[in-house]
């Protein structure tokens, strides 16, 4: 590469901040200029917790990765040829960054994005700039490009915009201009008036471009390539007349358009800030006219207005042309990148099929919807978690009765002491040093037919029973004789008939007295009636009574008979057990975790050991 | 984000608590009062808060950013505070006339009054490579008529001032240069570390016990360095509009916008009565459009100067071109002459041309009524992501409405529909 030359077709950049967009964008840019490599070799992201990672990006159709570095010492290293760095850092760390760079070996040129870089730090960039024989465009740009070789981040927008521009292959003509603004504008309007863009740069409208517009037009003079200059200027700084200069020392000879935009000023009110940060004229040799006037007078060709720049652009082209100074140029059909999914989507022009069907909640509006029901709703009408669980278990905004019911299960499995299997596991496992959501998943994993589970079978052997329409003494003999087993639900360690259980008594009581009907708690009465008389602890226990009490609520809502097989087929009934148990397997969690309890190891004479 | 000018009382303040950091030796009063339009009414709880108002000679004086206040006689020397309190009642709250911009007075600046013999010039510019100090021995009202007098020192960027030869370079102060080196010097210290971009005193004073008094100061600082400077700038330093600045309630309704967005929607109010109204998109195309409409000729006639751009929301889009079209159907155009609207700007990099449109194409169909009263000519000239339905889209509104819209896209020069609208018009 020439030392007039930033960029060409093997050009690497490292690109600093993780612009997944702006990437993919150099990268497309790349591949429909038929570039052998990607222009980016790495990625620095400082917030990134591993050394290196990987980001994947499009090469057309095909998938390639590009690695991500946590620093720029060791992206710099890993790939000494990208002599480029693309500055995505904000304007609180882009000086540090960029001062980093210019101090590496390898990095050549910096290219700084960032706006409201203050102008102090703007010029120790430059000062160290100079001393490294390094270049900067920027800040406050959005970059710049060589046609059909490399694109620095989001220049040129679109790739239907780069194709209608014609910048996937070079033209003769070099561009650059302050503002970035206007810099597509201005690719597609010179694609339209002569063969297209060579080179094309902002520098940034700031009062201290890293390089300035005669910086890059002393290149684009130098570089045999391009055949004509254009430049956009603007109101207010100096910069214009070291064009100027160079024009009458004749260090610019190529034909020179250029327009400085701002004109306007004198009739705008005084002290309003147009455009840039450096577009405010502080004395008359700042305003546009005088510029325009100074650049036509060293021999710039200069319009009367902006309304004729693309006249006299393609008047120099066709002049150039005439003189055999520019040749037509081989043009040829870029290669087609697909669609982003997305786009097309948006579009309309293809479709997906989607693998879940979600009904209950949706977290895509404002706020979060149970069952169309707002969280902000909920909140501010203090509805209760009876209510909550009606809407995303049920579906449906369950009235008082079935939210108490609720509510008085969870609160009567909520806890059953440190000895049963849930509870013991839970403290045994969070006293092995392990954390809550083992601890309570080790809890929860002894829930099943020996532990809680009778709840769930109790509904469902009740349920077939009047089903199948039994008589309560078809249905202990169906337990007894068909499938031999004891009925669940039925039977207590100590409660008996003469030492009822409370807990049994207040759900009975609650559903007399809110239920309409009870027709599964009328038959497990009958039931108790028949098997007390046997032995006087074969009550109805709470399980049972929970389970059977559970389907009378389904009774009266508004479920078909079918909507009910789904609740129970669903294990509604043993979520509720769940739920309620997992109060209490924290409590015990917490009770241990506060007390720093150590390893609880069972004692050797609760075993007995034997030989046999 | 640039260079902005800050208030003469907040210069002041930001050297009397830095300057001593690089010259100890430097004594400052400390005495600024700065009395306005809201808090005149309690000037006299005001003046308890200072005793010294009442106890020395006093200057008022505007503190507004404008210059040659001594030669609009809007300057008080050597006042008692009774006359500091007439003076500040007279002239609070009235209309002036300063070069040729009219403004209202709401801010004067009250220090103690300084007795001095000579006055000297001091201020400091910034360039890419450097700074530069300029000094004068004559400073005063007559600066600009005595510019021949001064020196001007380049500084080289990054320089230690502590150890660069000042001396050799100012012109022979003999012995004052034992007091006024120093100062410029951390003065000088001052300007580069507060990111100072302009700052200029014009003049100081050498008191006859040998103290430095900075007289009218004038500065610029970068306001982008603010997020440097929280502890020293801190609440202290406003970015004050300049003098004469005022606002109509259309452009602080868009301003509030602007600020509460991440989107720039712009809007200054140049002729109310203009036939030429501009809806830009993008800073670097307002600025053309605003160029050629001048540079044809018909600058007179031009509304408004404004942009939007960083993807505004459709409904802030809305909001701000029912803004424009309600100041452009404001007044009756003279003899039922035509007026137009603009609505343009260049090729869009990433912007949903036709999400953009929709807020504007809302707003042209709620006023389409009042357009068509007022004659209004729709010009159109947009590309970028999306053109071709956003172009359709805003040009299926003017058949529905039968408002006048002309629709171009990116294969019709920028500004051409100016020229269009110049030719309607001949």
């Amino acid at each position: 590469m020439k030392d007039y030359e930033l960029f060409d077709r093997n050009t690497q950049a490292i690109i600093y901040g993780y612009q997944s967009d702006a990437i993919q964008r150099m990268v497309d840019f790349d591949y429909v200029c038929r570039r052998q490599k990607p222009s980016v070799a790495a990625i620095i992201q400082p917030t990134q917790t591993s050394a290196i990672a990987y980001h994947k990006v499009f090469w057309g159709s095909t998938e390639i990765v590009i690695p991500i570095y946590k620093t720029i010492s060791i992206a710099v290293a890993k790939h000494p040829t990208a002599d480029v760095l693309i500055n995505f850092a904000s304007f609180r760390s882009a000086f540090e960054t960029s001062l980093e760079a210019l101090h590496t070996k390898t990095i050549r040129t910096i290219v700084i994005i960032a706006e409201g870089i203050p102008e102090k730090h703007s010029r120790l960039l430059i000062k160290v700039a100079e001393e490294n024989n390094k270049f900067i465009i920027g800040p406050a740009t959005v970059g710049g490009i060589v046609a059909g070789a490399f694109k620095i981040g989001n220049t040129a927008g679109t790739l239907e915009n780069i194709i209608l521009s014609k910048l996937y292959r070079p033209g003769s003509v070099g561009f650059v201009s302050k503002s970035g603004g206007m810099s597509n504008e201005m690719y597609f309007m010179i694609a339209q008036n002569t063969d297209g863009i060579r080179e094309g740069v902002a520098v940034g409208g700031d009062r201290y471009p890293g390089s300035t517009l005669l910086d890059h037009l002393i290149r684009f003079e130098k570089n045999p390539s391009i055949k004509m200059l254009v430049c956009l200027g603007e109101i207010g700084g100096t910069d214009e007349y070291a064009i100027v200069d160079a024009l009458s020392k004749e260090n610019i000879t190529k034909p020179l358009v250029m327009w400085v935009t701002g004109t306007a000023a004198r009739i705008l009110p005084k002290g309003l800030q147009f455009g840039h940060a450096g577009a405010m004229a502080g004395s008359e040799n700042e305003t546009a006219e005088a510029k325009n006037r100074a650049l036509k007078d060293a021999g710039a060709i200069v319009p009367n207005s902006y309304n004729d720049f693309d006249k006299k652009i393609k008047e120099t082209f066709e002049n150039l042309k005439k003189q055999g100074i520019i040749q037509p140029i081989e043009d040829f059909e870029p290669p087609q990148i697909p669609i982003d999914f997305k786009d097309a989507v948006k579009q309309g022009l293809v479709r997906r099929p989607t693998d879940v069907v979600v009904t209950i909640s949706d977290d895509r509006g404002d706020i979060p919807t149970f069952s169309k029901v707002g969280l902000d709703e909920i909140i501010e009408k203090n509805k209760s978690i009876g209510y909550v669980i009606g809407l995303l278990w049920f579906k449906r905004k369950l009235p008082d009765f079935a939210q108490q019911f609720i509510e008085m299960v969870i609160k009567l499995t909520a806890d059953h002491g440190p000895a049963v299997s849930g509870a013991h596991n839970a403290i045994v496992t969070a006293r092995a040093g392990k954390d809550l959501m083992s601890s309570l998943s080790s809890g929860i994993l002894t829930i099943g037919p020996r532990f809680g589970g009778a709840i769930s079978d109790a509904a469902r052997y009740f349920r077939e029973a009047l089903l199948k329409k039994m008589s309560p003494q078809e249905f202990v003999s169906y337990m007894k004789n068909v499938l031999k087993i004891n009925i669940p639900g039925i039977g207590h360690r100590i409660k008996s008939i003469e030492n009822p259980d409370v807990r049994v008594k207040l759900l009975k009581e609650f559903v007399f007295q809110n239920f309409k009907k009870h027709p599964y708690l009328d038959f497990a009465l009958e039931v108790e009636k028949l098997t007390t008389t046997k032995r006087n602890n074969l009550i109805l226990n709470v399980d049972g009574c929970i389970g059977i009490t559970f389907l009378d609520m389904l009774e009266n809502l508004d479920f078909t008979a079918e909507e009910i097989e789904d609740v129970i087929y669903s294990e509604t009934l043993n979520g509720l057990f769940v739920l309620g148990r997992s109060i209490g397997m924290m409590g015990h969690i917490f009770d241990q975790k506060r007390q720093r309890a150590g390893l609880y190891r069972q004692p050797w004479d609760e075993i007995l050991f034997s030989d046999s | 984000m640039a260079q902005k000018s800050i208030y003469e009382a907040a210069a002041k303040r930001l050297i009397a608590s830095e300057l001593p950091k690089y010259y100890t030796g430097w004594k400052y009063h400390n005495k600024l009062l700065v009395i306005d339009s809201e808090n005149i009414d309690d000037i006299d709880t005001l003046i308890k808060k200072n005793p010294w108002v009442k106890q020395e000679k006093l200057v008022a004086k505007p503190d507004q950013l404008f210059g040659k206040r001594g030669k609009a006689n809007l300057i008080l020397l050597g006042a008692n505070w009774n006359e500091m309190k007439e003076f500040c009642s007279a002239k609070m709250n009235s209309v002036f006339e300063i070069g040729n911009l009219k403004g209202k007075l709401e801010r004067i600046l009250v220090e103690p009054f300084i007795p001095h013999d000579q006055e000297f010039y001091v201020s400091f510019t910034t360039h890419r490579h450097g700074d530069t100090i300029h000094f004068s021995l004559e400073g005063g009202i007559f600066i600009e008529e005595n510019w021949d007098k001064v020196t001007h020192i380049n500084v080289p960027f990054g320089i230690d001032i502590r150890s660069f030869d000042l001396k050799s370079k100012l012109p022979d102060i003999g012995k004052l240069g034992e007091f006024i080196i120093p100062f410029i010097k951390g003065l000088y210290q001052v300007f580069v570390d507060q990111d100072f971009t302009f700052l200029e005193l014009n003049p100081f004073a050498l008191t006859k016990i040998n103290e430095i008094v900075p007289l009218d100061v004038k500065a610029r600082i970068d306001d982008t360095a603010a997020f440097l400077h929280g502890d020293t700038w801190g609440n202290t330093i406003e970015f004050p509009v300049g003098f004469g600045q005022e606002f109509s309630d259309e452009e602080i309704r868009i301003r509030e916008l602007d600020e509460k967005t991440g989107a720039s929607l712009k809007l200054r109010i140049l002729n109310p009565k203009g036939r030429i109204w501009t809806m830009v998109a993008g800073g670097g195309a307002s600025v053309v459009y605003t160029d050629t409409i001048a540079d044809l000729g018909f600058g007179g006639e031009l509304g408004n100067y404004g942009e939007y751009s960083g993807n505004p929301t459709q409904e802030h889009t809305e909001i701000y071109a029912h803004t424009i079209i309600n100041l452009m159907c404001k007044y009756p155009s003279p003899k039922g002459k035509l007026k137009y609207l603009i609505i343009g700007g260049g090729i869009a990099n990433f912007t949903d041309i036709k999400a953009t449109f929709f807020g504007i194409t809302n707003a042209i169909t709620k006023s389409a009524e009042k357009l068509k009263k007022n004659n209004v000519q729709i010009y159109v000239r947009r590309g970028g992501p999306n053109e071709k339905a956003g172009l359709e889209l805003i040009r299926k509104v003017g058949e529905k409405t039968g408002i006048p819209i002309h629709v171009y896209d990116r294969y019709t020069h920028m500004t051409k529909v100016v020229e269009l609208i110049k030719q309607a018009e001949e």
